[in-house]
């Protein structure tokens, strides 16, 4: 075929008519999407700076005082944040304590030691834990959990362990102890996910030395890949502990509601975040609101130093994070 | 005693691994068991009168959560005027200009926001904010999905072979249509399961409405006034104290999560296992 | 590759949807050249990639760029359609003229440069969201023209060039990559010459190819370069001498030799060129 006689053309060429394109479009654009990707940052300094200026009043006028005194009193006006701290430590430790050893155990089980055709399938299953909203596990908690541990698990508890200072009881079910176990089944997906995607980056050549010198299964998990995740595996239970931290709805739901301190865990008692949960409905005003304030504050203080810590010890192993798409 | 010693090993092992095993099965026990007692207390409660009523005065049994599910759907909708737009051109922005250390403060605060717990937003809304307003709470969502879909948007424009933009240069395309019409179009399916991942999340949420939305037992006609919303609903029922209230609760969760469950489960189908990472 | 591009200025546009200016109507076999390099360095940050490269491109002909991996030829080809603007860290120092206008003057829109002088890469690149006759149309609806009934004319007229009009005129509306690979790199070759560039510059475009899909663009190459100057990099050196005119030789960088294609391949005047011609080494 001819291409000289099919294109026509003969030598010069004619205007292709085709617009000029001009850097109008490429500047304009430009800007708008930067202007986007800058809201991010102001989104963030507005975080910051409202709860700052929000728990101004209750910081200037309580200063130390609000963390190591236990109040929350609107009428005489004077709050003191000491008993959610402890709530929200304890809760979220003991949740760490629980959920930790059953998500390595399943993440081992799930990068080394489980069939092939079995592990898509039980990840996706553990995402979808993830995905569950908090509220609905609360229901589930309410009227699921909560009576079942009141008859049977905390009875026992208390028969056997009761002479710990910690565990004596009755108690209604409501409690901390209840917080901290709903807490553990809301952050096992994502400990599962990053410990399993730490496990994954492990490469197959360390675990190829290991058996070649005739280890057990269970020797070359601890020796080649064990030993290589400990950081990242830090970072996965740093970033549990900072998921445990801001759960809120599944929490206030089962934990009691009560402001009166108490060395029990099975005694009711309030997060920072079911604190602030349970003033739902109040219209708080003045020093109350810059109290409420000033719990939202240090739960975003904490919660941002536990997640850069975890991005830390993650970013070092250069491990993934997971598809979490669940809701605190 | 080398026999013994190496019966010991295997048996070691083979120990572990059933611990393992189990814990396998504890993680995934609360899964199936949430399901279960869903189906069992909610199931029967789901009937047209439920999804179409609205409720009744708190001693009254019967009525339904229809309001409370138009609402969630409006506030969705609020939310994805703002948080989509400012989402997916964010996310270009980071994937297609900007220089590498202004682009890592983005990420890096976007991340931060992500694992902001969602009280704190709601209460930072009802600071900005005045009054309980379907604009209040759908702002805070959107806030919300702002950070989700950014990550998602600029990790599936990333994605994009790099010789589709040297192949739309090459024809002296403009740049901006370039990212537009060619390589946003070619990630087009990933941003909006990224889109998709982050309305089912967002659609979940209570804490940030418990000072934005506040609740409402009537229909939401003015924007300006509270709104219901399904978790509230929900979350108001549970801890009422009467069991027809409870019975609502259960069938309001059941529909909530089936909601939220279709849209990941849709997503990860579509996507077959490549969808975006939202968050941690 | 493309963060942190800085496009360079502007040469102001003219205002109504303007046609780009002719080039100079080349006498047929003449001798004005198409580019004229004089001096060309590159560099990748602190990396000199090419030396002091002169030469002259022939218009209405096909000139091979040939030379072992790494010497550059690439980054060569690359000069002549400014892809290098939006590599961070680039540095194109020299003069180069297409037509006589310099290439690299400051108000010069490298976009514009682009529409006049079109490339094709290795590995085939159709836009995989686009069907064919999408494909082969995409540089000029995007852009801008809106006539649906010229914007058809030249896809066939494209296709037609590209020797694939006969395959794919009954499923023009089918995905892109439902085509062969060689069919695929003829669309990618018609899609070029839709906006009509003047130049075709060619980057290895057959290395990914089954013989019999070669030996079909080398044939197109021919047909084509009675209305365009082509200028081919390729790694094949029986390609080189089968379909260009001249061939310039590259070495780490450097232009080692250019001159006929029949000089290089029986008398080269260089021993590194007929070191590698003949086989001895690249």
């Amino acid at each position: 075929m001819n291409a000289a006689a099919v294109s026509g053309k003969t030598g010069s060429r004619a205007g292709l008519a085709l617009a000029a394109p001009g850097k109008a479009g490429d500047r304009v654009f430009r800007l708008l999407t930067w202007l986007m990707a800058m809201v991010v940052l102001v989104l963030l300094a507005l975080v910051g700076w409202t709860l700052c200026k929000g728990s101004a009043l209750s910081l200037s006028k309580f200063g130390w005082h609000f963390f190591v005194h236990s109040n929350w009193d609107p009428v005489n006006g004077d709050y003191g944040a000491f008993w959610f701290i402890y709530c929200t430590f304890v809760s979220s430790c003991l949740a760490l304590l629980i959920a930790l050893p059953l998500s390595l155990g399943t993440a081992v089980y799930l990068t080394e030691l489980a069939p092939g055709w079995v592990r898509q399938p039980a990840m996706s299953m553990i995402e979808m834990l993830a995905a569950i909203p908090s509220v609905v596990l609360g229901v589930w908690g309410i009227f699921v959990l909560v009576p079942w541990l009141r008859e049977g698990p905390y009875p026992l508890l208390v028969k056997h362990f009761g002479f710990l200072p910690v565990l004596r009881g009755p108690t209604t079910g409501f409690c901390i102890l209840s917080a901290a176990i709903i807490i553990a089944i809301m952050i096992l997906p994502i400990i599962t996910s990053i410990a399993r995607e730490v496990f994954r980056a492990v490469p197959d050549s360390q675990r190829e030395a290991a058996f070649a010198l005739g280890a057990t299964r269970w020797e070359v998990t601890r020796l080649a890949v064990l030993r290589y995740s400990v950081r990242g595996l830090f970072g996965a239970a740093m970033l549990g502990l900072g998921r445990a931290l801001g759960e809120t709805m599944a929490v206030t739901m089962v934990i009691g509601n009560s402001d009166k301190i108490s060395t029990f865990l099975l005694a009711p008692g309030n997060t920072l975040a079911s604190k602030m949960a349970a003033e739902y409905g109040e219209t708080p005003l003045g020093l109350h609101l810059s109290a409420l304030f000033e719990l939202g504050l240090m739960l975003l203080l904490v919660t941002v130093a536990t997640n850069i810590l975890a991005r830390l010890l993650i970013g070092a192993m250069g491990a993934r994070q997971p598809t979490g798409t669940g809701a605190p | 005693m080398n026999h013994w010693y190496h019966r010991w090993r295997k048996l070691k092992s083979s120990g572990v691994s059933g611990l393992c095993l189990l814990c396998a099965l504890a993680v995934m026990t609360p899964l199936a068991l949430v399901f279960f007692h869903l189906l069992k207390a909610g199931a029967s409660s789901l009937d047209l009168a439920f999804l179409t009523q609205l409720p009744t005065p708190p001693a009254e049994p019967g009525g339904g959560m229809a309001n409370a599910i138009v609402g969630s759907a409006t506030l969705l909708g609020l939310a994805g005027l703002v948080g989509i737009p400012v989402g997916v051109l964010g996310g270009i922005y980071l994937s297609e200009f900007g220089a590498r250390r202004r682009n890592w403060a983005v990420r890096f605060a976007a991340d931060i926001l992500n694992g902001t717990p969602s009280i704190v937003w709601g209460i930072v809304v009802y600071a900005l904010v005045v009054g309980y307003s379907a604009y209040a709470a759908g702002l805070a969502l959107g806030f919300m999905m702002i950070p989700l879909i950014i990550r998602a948007t600029e990790e599936m424009m990333a994605l994009v072979p790099n010789s589709y933009r040297e192949a739309a240069f090459a024809l002296g395309i403009p740049h901006w249509r370039i990212v537009l019409n060619i390589v946003l179009k070619t990630a087009g399916k990933g941003i909006i399961t990224g889109i998709l991942l982050a309305a089912a999340r967002v659609t979940g949420e209570t804490a940030p409405l418990l000072f934005t939305a506040f609740g409402n037992d009537l229909w939401n006609r003015n924007l300006s006034q509270p709104i219901e919303a399904l978790p509230l609903k929900i979350f108001n029922y549970a801890l009422s104290p009467y069991d027809d209230r409870h019975r609502q609760a259960w069938a309001g969760a059941l529909v909530l999560i089936i909601f939220v469950l279709a849209l990941n489960i849709g997503v990860r189908v579509m996507t077959r296992g490549r969808a975006p990472r939202l968050a941690r | 590759m493309t963060k942190g591009i800085q496009l360079p200025a502007l040469k102001s546009a003219p205002s109504a949807p303007a046609a780009i200016p002719p080039a100079a109507p080349a006498p047929a076999g003449g001798s004005a050249a198409t580019f004229d390099v004089r001096q060309l360095n590159v560099w990748f940050g602190s990396h000199q990639v090419l030396r002091g490269v002169s030469l002259e491109i022939r218009p209405k002909a096909v000139t091979a760029i040939i030379g072992p991996s790494g010497c550059g030829k690439s980054t060569f080809l690359r000069v002549l359609n400014r892809m290098h603007d939006l590599v961070p860290g680039a540095r194109v120092e020299g003069r180069i003229t297409l037509f006589g206008e310099d290439l690299y003057a400051r108000d010069v829109d490298a976009t514009l440069v682009r529409r006049r002088v079109g490339m094709v890469f290795q590995k085939s690149n159709p836009f995989p969201t686009m069907s064919v006759a999408e494909n082969v149309t995409v540089g000029l609806r995007l852009n801008g023209m809106r006539e649906k009934g010229l914007i058809q004319e030249r896809m066939e007229r494209s296709l037609r060039m590209a020797a694939l009009w006969e395959e794919v005129k009954d499923r023009l509306n089918a995905n892109a990559l439902s085509l062969s690979g060689g069919q695929q790199q003829r669309l990618c070759i018609a899609r070029a010459l839709a906006i009509e560039p003047e130049v075709l510059l060619m980057d290895e475009p057959a290395s990914a190819l089954d013989p019999l899909a070669t030996a079909k663009i080398e044939e197109l190459i021919l047909q084509l370069k009675q209305d365009y100057t082509i200028v081919i990099v390729t790694h094949n050196m029986q390609q080189a001498a089968r379909i260009s005119g001249q061939t310039a030789f590259f070495y780490l960088g450097e232009l080692v030799e250019f001159d006929q294609t029949i000089r290089i391949f029986t008398h080269p005047r260089q021993k590194q060129t007929e070191d590698y011609v003949t086989g001895r080494f690249g």
